[in-house]
């Protein structure tokens, strides 16, 4: 159990947080995601950080919705957010969603909600070499094979390939690249709302596509930063039998397991 | 004097017609929403100069870049013969240059010969692709009858080009030395310098004029018919890429684009701004886009820009994993549906206009729900496209269309709506949102 204030709880005391961290749905109601959420809250309580969360004020950002066409919604979500956030003055969001990062920081300007928002995986790259977060242990992961997966939402659509990377060598790890990485990366299937609903008729599961490519490169790890790819990775990798062998982590728990040994 | 006439009334017809044709694209094109174009004229310059002039995003594939970079930069140089051409056709000279530039002239002609040459071999290396190698995004279903043709035509149409070529140039170095007054010296020519006496030396003078007449008028024709052929071809990307790539969204990829109308209703609702007077009684708009003329201007040049290459659909997560959706198709239907509502609106003597139009039909008939409820908002298409075509935005109109003016959609969607609305998340659990603090 950690302890996380709330904004509201602090500005019951006057006191101010230095970075919100924006939890989302996932984070916060996935187990697996929650998982995540707990990671990188030990990782900032460690390194001393002065985060909060807004608790029972956050709302969905409203991207799901969005993307599948309920503009309404959307619009509906987003400006309560932004009412709450304007009024507890925010100014720095961190979040371990690459939906919520790209429509806070890209979407929510148009709808008058400007902030700095940045992605975990970049906090933890600054964090790590400002040398604020101090890798210690004999290299857990040292000439481990560890593949990357660029999540669509931090990677073609936001440019941040290299953070991420830079966290995984770091580690120590043998990073081995997927055929298609980077700007040409492929989806895990869940992007545009396809997370609350079955494939359209085809040929195979798109997260079975991606999934097999992981597993192509021999790798025992599958590092993800995003809620939806950590899911659809992992049911991939069980629709191959391969759950056993091949793991799919959130790169704030690679760290949390770096430091643990 | 005869060709001389000849050449001049058919150059003005051909022009006539075309400005005609392209003025029709034009008017297609503006069936569609007007939109602010703003942002930094500066950044939208450079895309053009690298994008659409320097072909920078084919060289994320070397191979087709190199081949498609011959047969570009030889029609670039080609202009400057075109140039000639037209100067010696109206005024009945020979090679007017040839002599006011010299040895420049001779450098010119050599370049354009071996580019030429170039994009004869790229030429067929192009045919063999398209018609013995079985490349995926050239076989899709899409590409069956009229595209797949087109752009045969486009290649064999090259080769009569380039023959057209050789054969004026190599039948002139043989006429120079018989005939020095009417055919001004050209210098060595790289190429028809030998190609020409090993072609053409058993041939008497007056073959040769034939064979020089012939080869001019192929090249002049061949450009001409492409010129008339070009506003009904994938090849009309040779013009519009460079407004295409001007006018391609600035805005960070990530962002949809915000709809005004609705975020005011919503602020009334939420009372964040005071209600509009009357607005109750207007008719609600019809939001996201059904037809060609919701949605905006840039869509439809990017449709008329398309080259149908399926770069976006050959990585499109949807289209490798057996799905109906194509972006490459998405743009081709957006493009036939323009074509079909002009068609119509024209046949109607004045009865059919933008605002009134209606044939019964959407471009749901030529895009199907399906297709767009497949797409994952993945953008690999848009990284894809080397012209700056957006194939995510229309079929975003579309999803926008379906849930907020039909109130349709996938029913799996639905359960996620109703929680966002009622609990404020995505999934509808009752622990409360900082629940994942406690437990471990
Ligand atoms: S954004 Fe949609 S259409 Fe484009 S590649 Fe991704 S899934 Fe396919
Ligand atoms: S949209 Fe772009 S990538 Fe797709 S077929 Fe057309 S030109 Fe090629």
């Amino acid at each position: 159990m950690i302890k996380i204030p709330t904004l509201a709880a602090l500005a019951a005391e006057s006191k101010e947080a230095e970075i919100l961290f924006w939890v989302g749905c996932a984070g916060s109601y996935d187990a697996r995601a929650q998982k995540v959420s707990r990671a990188l809250a030990q990782i900032l309580t460690e390194v001393g950080m002065e985060f909060a969360i807004l608790g029972n004020e956050e709302v969905c950002t409203g991207d799901p919705a969005r993307r599948a066409g309920n503009e309404l919604l959307f619009q509906m979500s987003a400006l309560q957010n932004i009412q709450t956030l304007d009024a507890y003055g925010v100014k720095k969001i961190v979040t371990a969603c690459p939906h919520c990062f790209n429509t806070l920081k890209n979407e929510y300007p148009a709808l008058g909600g400007t902030y700095e928002v940045i992605h975990h995986t970049q906090l933890l790259q600054e964090l790590i070499s400002s040398g604020r977060l101090v890798l210690k242990g004999g290299g857990a992961f040292k000439g481990k094979k560890i593949t990357y997966h660029d999540s669509c939402y931090i990677g073609r659509i936001n440019g941040v390939y290299e953070a991420p990377r830079e966290v995984l060598e770091a580690l120590d790890a043998d990073l081995v690249e997927m055929k298609r990485c980077k700007t040409k990366g492929l989806c895990c299937g869940a992007g545009g709302a396809q997370m609350w609903k079955e494939d359209e008729p085809g040929d195979k599961r798109i997260n079975v596509e991606r999934s097999d490519e992981a597993l192509e490169t021999g790798a025992s790890i599958v590092a993800v930063n995003c809620p939806f790819c950590m899911t659809m990775m992992t049911d991939g990798i069980k629709a191959r039998d391969k759950q056993d062998d091949v793991m799919v982590f959130d790169l704030a728990e690679l760290i949390i397991q770096h430091n643990a040994q | 004097m005869i060709q001389q006439i000849v050449f001049s009334l058919l150059t003005l017809a051909v022009f006539f017609v075309a400005g005609r044709q392209f003025w029709h694209i034009r008017n297609k094109i503006f069936l569609g929403k007007a939109e602010p174009i703003g942002g930094d004229t500066g950044k939208r310059w450079k895309h053009v100069l690298l994008v659409a002039f320097g072909q920078q995003k084919m060289f994320s594939n070397w191979i087709p870049a190199f081949f498609h970079l011959c047969i570009y930069v030889a029609f670039l140089f080609t202009q400057i013969e075109l140039i000639e051409i037209l100067l010696d056709g109206f005024a009945g000279v020979h090679r007017f240059f040839a002599p006011i530039l010299g040895i420049f002239y001779t450098l010119i002609i050599s370049t354009i010969e071996v580019l030429s040459l170039l994009a004869f071999v790229a030429t067929l290396v192009f045919l063999v692709r398209r018609n013995l190698l079985q490349v995926p995004r050239l076989s899709k279903p899409e590409m069956k009858g009229w595209p797949a043709l087109d752009a045969n035509l486009i290649l064999v149409a090259e080769i009569l080009l380039i023959t057209g070529i050789f054969s004026m140039n190599g039948a002139d170095v043989l006429l120079q030395q018989l005939d020095p007054a009417h055919y001004p010296d050209t210098g060595r020519l790289l190429i028809s310098s030998f190609t020409g006496p090993a072609l053409f030396g058993a041939l008497d003078t007056q073959t040769l004029v034939v064979v020089e007449r012939f080869g001019w008028w192929l090249h002049i024709l061949v450009v001409y018919g492409f010129l008339l052929y070009l506003p009904f071809s994938k090849h009309l990307h040779i013009l519009l890429a460079f407004p295409n790539t001007y006018f391609a969204s600035l805005e960070p990829r990530g962002a949809m684009e915000n709809m005004p109308e609705v975020m005011q209703e919503v602020k009334v609702m939420m009372g964040l701004a005071p209600e509009t007077s009357g607005s109750d009684t207007d008719e609600l708009p019809d939001f996201g886009a059904h037809d060609v003329f919701a949605l905006s201007r840039l869509n439809l040049l990017n449709a008329y820009t398309c080259t149908e290459c399926g770069r976006c659909t050959a990585v499109c997560p949807a289209n490798l994993t057996g799905k109906k959706l194509s972006p490459r198709k998405v743009m081709m239907d957006i493009r036939d549906r323009a074509d079909e509502v002009a068609r119509t609106i024209a046949a109607s003597d004045g009865k059919l206009h933008p605002k009134n139009y209606d044939d019964g039909k959407s471009l749901f008939d030529y895009i199907s729900k399906e297709e767009i409820h497949a797409c994952t908002t993945c953008n690999a298409c848009v990284e894809a496209c080397p012209v700056l075509i957006n194939p995510l935005d229309p079929i975003l109109k579309l999803r926008r269309y379906e849930i907020l003016t039909q109130s349709e959609g996938p029913a799996e969607w639905l359960p996620m709506f109703n929680s966002i609305e009622n609990a404020g998340s995505a999934w509808a659990i009752s622990d409360p949102r900082d629940q994942w603090t406690t437990a471990s």
